[in-house]
């Protein structure tokens, strides 16, 4: 038995649960901030010790499951979100992966999983039944309506979240998240693969959104609409579940993109590939992790800023607009592997797959208008 | 027994479970969730042997393609004669003596396999003696020369009679090196067809609409 492993599980799923409680209370402030209020400011200094207060009150709730729900399926959903999440965490490196002792330090749970990429999307892509039985098991037709409409989104996001990805899998030529980060971290910063992969990451971004349900994709939720959608019916420390997975969540999908296209703890001058000076794995893990929380943030404020897409949009955006540009991306991709050209021919490809196709379709339903 | 020993039994015993609840639940939703928890439970039994790949792709197919979908019409059609899903007597018969065979051929095969012909363990020491995906990926195109001891695994032609003697893997003839090509060409086609069928059932039923010639503008 790894004891080892055992305390690393425990410290990251004990971090993950610090790290949400804070996420939650960064995102109360940043929404003052926007709206021009104070935000949560009574419990500790500048509300600091609220995260605590709320998870307290959400432990010692009366754990109330209504009458008229399934009640092994209620139980059921807010743990599938959880572990699922907490699962798919299990491959993402943490910090740096190189280190000259990997007993002592070690930044990732499940090391050298050579399939880590498809472990966290087949993963990942069960966090949907967390939703539909949810609202299925609640007996509500808010809820049942917000679980149908995510099953909708959630699939067809899927697509193209994975068919972005792919673009850089076939670039690099690996499904290891470790070996995608060293590869980049070795050729400095000229490796980061978002230049590589510019228009892959816009789509990446935008899918990931909408698969952790985040503003403007939460429509399973819609609080205006659907009274809270697929978790009406829920209070307490199962209400809290869905928050921590869905924060938890966020994390990972943060720490996903600095890795595949901002390098992951590789910052020149400061953490560069063959840095050994003392202290260098504390600052690799430091940029990692500040690099995942400037990502985070942007994903806050644009909860704040950007309003909800209606469903026809939403469903408009990812078939007629994320598949065939990602579709795109992956064949210039494979075309530069395929004749062995230079990577950098890939920025302006991406720079021109985005504006002209936008401005095609436009030109073409004009055309249709004026028909 | 290792830990691993121990889990092995245990999720093999819950999946085993959850494969009889799938069969006895009347109500549909609940009869699908146990289904959720079989094929998870597959995929888990999977990765405890150490198959990263097959484990994530029961996941990714089975468990997070097909069952959404399952659900998604369940939701649909959970009402009236739909909603309790009774098999009759004939349906029972015909399940339990399909079953029977396939039982009895998963354990012909067990009892008439030669162990003796397996490693020690199912993990290699070293992990870069493992199969991995690009090699899986090569033995499904009928690469032979990366194909693991098959005999088992009932790959078609990987262990000739000569060497069964000896009890060292050889390599297989060069004739048989198309192994899963066809199998896999076949469930690709068979795929294609279930897709058109879909497509089929479910396009919008239309009336025929006689278009009138256009005017010139």
């Amino acid at each position: 038995m790894d004891w080892l492993t055992i305390g690393l599980i425990i410290f990251v799923i004990s971090w993950l649960q610090i790290l949400c409680a804070y996420l939650i209370y960064l995102e109360r402030k940043v929404a003052a901030w926007v709206q021009d209020r104070k935000g949560p400011n009574r419990v500790g200094p500048w509300g600091l010790f609220q995260p605590i207060a709320d998870g307290l009150k959400f432990l010692f709730k009366e754990q109330v499951v209504p009458a008229h729900v399934h009640r092994f399926l209620y139980i059921l959903a807010p743990s599938i979100a959880v572990i699922t999440t907490m699962l798919a965490f299990a491959v993402v490196p943490f910090g740096p992966t190189d280190v000259p002792d990997p007993r002592q330090k070690r930044f990732i749970i499940a090391p050298n999983l050579d399939i880590g990429l498809l472990f966290i999307f087949a993963i990942a892509s069960l966090n949907v039944y967390s939703i539909i039985l949810g609202g299925w098991a609640s007996n509500n037709k808010y809820s049942l309506l917000g679980s149908l409409r995510s099953a909708a989104q959630i699939i067809s996001y899927e697509i193209p979240l994975a068919l972005s990805v792919l673009g850089v899998i076939v670039l690099v030529g690996s499904l290891n998240l470790e070996h995608l980060l060293n590869e980049q971290a070795r050729l400095g910063i000229g490796g980061w693969l978002i230049w590589y992969q510019p228009l892959g990451w816009l789509l990446f971004f935008a899918s990931a959104l909408a698969e952790s349900n985040r503003l403007p994709f939460d429509l399973p939720e819609a609080e205006q609409e659907l009274v809270g959608g697929y978790h009406t019916e829920y209070s307490g420390m199962k209400f809290a579940m869905f928050f921590l997975g869905e924060y938890t969540h966020v994390t990972t999908v943060s720490l996903l993109m600095v890795i595949l296209y901002f390098g992951g703890w590789h910052f020149p001058f400061v953490a560069e590939f063959n840095a050994n000076y003392p202290g260098a794995t504390g600052v690799k893990v430091l940029v990692l992790w500040t690099k995942a929380s400037l990502v985070i943030l942007v994903i806050m404020l644009l909860r704040w800023t950007l309003p909800r897409f209606r469903f026809d949009q939403l469903m408009h955006l990812a078939w007629m607009g994320l598949v065939p540009l990602s579709l795109l991306n992956l064949l210039s991709v494979m075309i530069v592997r395929h004749w062995s050209l230079s990577p950098w021919l890939l920025l302006p490809c991406s720079v021109i797959i985005l504006t002209a196709i936008p401005l095609l379709h436009r030109w073409k339903s004009r055309q249709l208008d004026w028909a | 027994m290792s830990v691993g020993d121990i889990l092995f039994w245990i999720v093999g015993l819950m999946t085993a479970l959850c494969a009889v609840m799938v069969v006895v639940t009347q109500h549909i939703v609940r009869c699908a969730i146990w289904l959720l928890f079989t094929l998870a439970g597959t995929a888990g039994l999977f990765f405890l042997l150490g198959l990263d790949f097959l484990g994530a792709t029961q996941l990714f197919v089975y468990v997070g393609g097909t069952l959404v979908l399952v659900i998604f019409g369940v939701m649909l059609t959970a009402t009236g004669p739909f909603l309790q899903l009774r098999a009759g007597a004939g349906e029972w018969a015909i399940a339990i003596i399909v079953g029977l065979l396939l039982y009895g051929l998963i354990a012909l095969s067990w009892l008439f396999a030669d162990w003796s012909k397996l490693p020690e363990s199912a993990l290699p020491d070293d992990p870069r003696q493992m199969y991995h995906t690009e090699q899986l990926g090569r033995a499904l195109l009928g690469d032979t020369s990366v194909q693991p001891a098959s005999e088992l695994a009932g790959v078609p032609g990987s262990l000739g009679a000569a060497d069964k003697a000896s009890g060292k893997l050889q390599e297989p003839p060069k004739r048989q090196a198309s192994a899963f090509l066809l199998p896999f060409e076949i469930v690709s086609v068979h795929l294609l067809v279930v897709l058109i069928g879909a497509a089929y059932l479910a396009r919008a039923k239309r009336k025929r609409v006689v278009v009138a010639p256009r005017e010139s503008l």
